[in-house]
């Protein structure tokens, strides 16, 4: 939206303050649009775009203001200021990173602002930090790896080796798989963040006589070690979260990817309407396949327009019990909330291929049905 | 086995380091000047290769292009901004560097798009190679320890034996004398820059090759470059050489090392967390004895 329609779509809403009908929601995006995590915030922005614009009419209830955080923190901080105070912004979403969540979210709901979280749910905000004006549309961070935990147990891989980078979100990750996984860890290496060699690592994995190897390493991290583990040699089966085999960046990882296990909440080749709907109108939109990110900042569009549709924001417990409704279709085919607004929904495996020149995933088969998280009972809602 | 496995990844690791620091250490030496940007045009070459290996199917091709695209954008941006910063502060000479930084970064962005880019090894070089002793090794890795090597021996040749190698020495110890004797400092400056970009680029082509190629790629290789500067001395190719070395096999043999040890007097779990954050911190640590023994670093003239 330009300037100019903004400031005649402010003024027709001063002018109709009085009338009875339904006034717009102003939603400000806080999300990573330069530096190397670009990648995910671009698609985080273009999936809630494009609901916006599919959604037609409804869609143009939503006053969008998007900012990039640079994937800084401090950053993070002053858009959100900005955007409660002189925007005056309803609701707040889009952030890709825990840390940065970390450092908006509490302080954005304390402020009586909603938050719709499209990727990051750390598990601070889920258990006894809950609160009644987030909503994580995503997962809880621990979910995929939970699933992955889940999958190794059932595929029968006896051992395995692990491996995550040294900051919250890697905890969490270790831990989410380890709390499914029944076998044995035969290693456990914290890698630093943002670490693009692996060698040293791989040497490790060499060494060990694990049967697969569990990693969460998100963005660049992933593609270096995928492309470096395939040079090594060392041929032990990987399994991993769909961060690092997510539409983004497989075509960087190229064909070391192939056939590597995966889990997630969502797929493009899930068979449901909303689902063909979103991922042929983004291909025709963007000249790209959707990936994670974007098909959560499509469902989280979806679920404010549901909202909108049913209560003033204005209201705000009318609008908060419109939110927890999860009337909307989402993607995923199955959706609804738990006690903590965090999704009860299906987790699959899927697998990475490639149709045609293009390196994609498919489904394979379920791995947790009708999960909800850990932390739900310390939420004191 | 597996610390020969773990040293070997040292020097591959020093390798790609020597690259970025050779350059770097030649701009700060002899011009004095503090270059932040060294890191964009790694990136640089990065991208340059991975478009021209996609275009044209030949990565030796985008090897070339990685060069000549390095050491194009070095010289251009020597003549259109870095000159007139010899003068200046320090101080400007980051501020003017470090905004660099944004434009090569956003410039990249807008050429290349938000997402990560691939670029693949050339099928002869893919894959690993059984070494004497059984050592599975990835073959790539040795081609980067060998390209360190004919770089370190050409660096060598360039300033100890040939006329441009006598006016780079030359400018590091007197810049006001030989323009005085009638060196074309301006053009000789060009050039330096130039060649340091090239090495940079080189760099990113082949880390860009087993990494990603991605915006902001240069920047934590750029930190760990100004840290083997600052070990082997700045404006020394062989202090760069040494420091390079040192700081590849501290960090990797104590990455790989640490943990290990500490697992012998504590649980798994807090040895590994301990252990991977004081592999992390290791290098400093070298930095520092270095600095506290020796200020002017291993091999630096100037004190």
């Amino acid at each position: 939206m330009n300037p100019k329609s903004l400031l005649i779509a402010g003024t027709a809403s001063l002018a109709l303050a009085a009338a009875a009908q339904a006034e717009g929601v102003k939603v400000g995006m806080i999300t990573t649009l330069s530096g190397g995590g670009a990648g995910l915030g671009v698609d985080t922005r273009d999936g809630f775009l494009l609901a916006l614009k599919n959604a037609g009419e409804a869609g143009q209830a939503v006053e969008l203001v998007i900012e990039d955080d640079q994937q800084k923190p401090d950053v993070a901080v002053q858009i959100a200021d900005k955007m409660i105070q002189s925007d005056k912004v309803d609701v707040l979403t889009g952030i890709v990173w825990s840390n940065l969540a970390m450092a908006v979210v509490p302080a954005a709901v304390a402020q009586d602002k909603f938050y719709l979280s499209t990727n990051a749910a750390p598990s601070q905000l889920a258990g006894a930090g809950c609160n009644p004006k987030y909503f994580s549309v995503s997962y809880q961070n621990d979910n995929l790896h939970e699933a992955a935990g889940a999958h190794a147990t059932e595929a029968g891989i006896g051992k395995v080796f692990i491996m995550a980078p040294n900051y919250p979100a890697g905890q969490d990750s270790l831990a989410g798989f380890k709390r499914y996984y029944k076998g044995e860890v035969v290693g456990e290496i914290y890698t630093q963040v943002g670490q693009t060699d692996y060698a040293g690592e791989i040497a490790q994995i060499r060494a060990s006589d694990a049967d697969a190897v569990f990693f969460f390493l998100p963005g660049g991290m992933g593609i270096a070690f995928m492309k470096q583990y395939a040079e090594s040699g060392v041929g032990k089966p990987v399994i991993g979260p769909a961060f690092s085999f997510s539409q983004d960046i497989l075509p960087a990882v190229g064909d070391a990817a192939l056939g590597v296990r995966n889990t997630a909440q969502w797929s493009k080749d899930l068979k449901n309407d909303a689902n063909a709907a979103f991922v042929e109108t983004f291909q025709a939109e963007y000249g790209r396949l959707p990936s994670l990110y974007a098909a959560q900042a499509y469902d989280t569009a979806n679920l404010l327009l549901s909202a909108i549709a049913k209560a003033e924001v204005g209201d705000a417990d009318a609008f908060r019990a419109a939110l927890a409704e999860a009337d909307f279709p989402s993607v995923r085919g199955k959706f609804r909330f738990g006690p903590n607004q965090h999704p009860i929904q299906d987790y699959y495996v899927r697998e990475v291929v490639k149709e045609g020149d293009v390196l994609t995933n498919r489904i394979v088969g379920p791995a947790l049905a009708d999960h909800g998280d850990a932390y739900a009972e310390q939420c004191g809602m | 086995m597996l610390l020969a496995e773990q040293a070997l990844n040292g020097l591959q690791y020093g390798m790609m380091l020597f690259l970025m620091a050779a350059g770097l250490t030649l701009v700060f030496g002899v011009m004095g000047l503090i270059n932040l940007a060294h890191g964009s045009l790694y990136m640089t070459g990065a991208f340059a290769c991975a478009a021209v290996a996609a275009a044209t199917g030949s990565f030796w091709l985008g090897l070339g292009a990685s060069l000549a695209a390095a050491a194009a954008a070095g010289a251009l941006v020597e003549i259109a901004v870095i000159r007139r910063l010899y003068a200046r502060d320090h101080l400007d000479q980051v501020l003017a560097t470090f905004a660099l930084i944004l434009v090569f970064s956003e410039g990249m962005r807008w050429l290349f798009g938000s997402f990560p880019l691939y670029l693949k090894l050339p099928p002869a070089l893919s894959g690993a190679v059984v070494l004497p002793g059984g050592l599975h090794y990835p073959l790539f890795r040795l081609v980067i320890i060998g390209f360190g090597a004919a770089v370190a021996l050409g660096l060598w040749w360039l300033i100890t034996r040939t006329r441009l190698g006598i006016r780079i020495r030359a400018g590091e110890a007197d810049r006001e004398m030989i323009g005085a004797l009638g060196v074309d400092i301006a053009r000789l400056y060009t050039i330096v820059f130039a060649l340091g970009a090239a090495l940079a680029g080189l760099a990113g082509a082949l880390v860009g090759t087993i990494q990603s190629v991605q915006v902001g790629m240069g920047e934590p290789v750029l930190i760990l470059a100004f840290v083997v500067v600052v070990i082997g001395g700045i404006g020394s190719i062989k202090g760069a050489f040494v420091g390079a070395l040192l700081v590849g096999m501290t960090d990797t043999l104590g990455k790989a090392l640490l943990p290990g040890l500490f697992a012998r007097v504590w649980d798994a779990s807090s040895a590994n967390t301990v252990g991977a954050s004081l592999a992390s911190v290791l290098i400093y640590v070298l930095m520092a004895v270095v600095l506290i023994l020796r200020p002017q670093g291993l091999f630096g003239a100037r004190g």
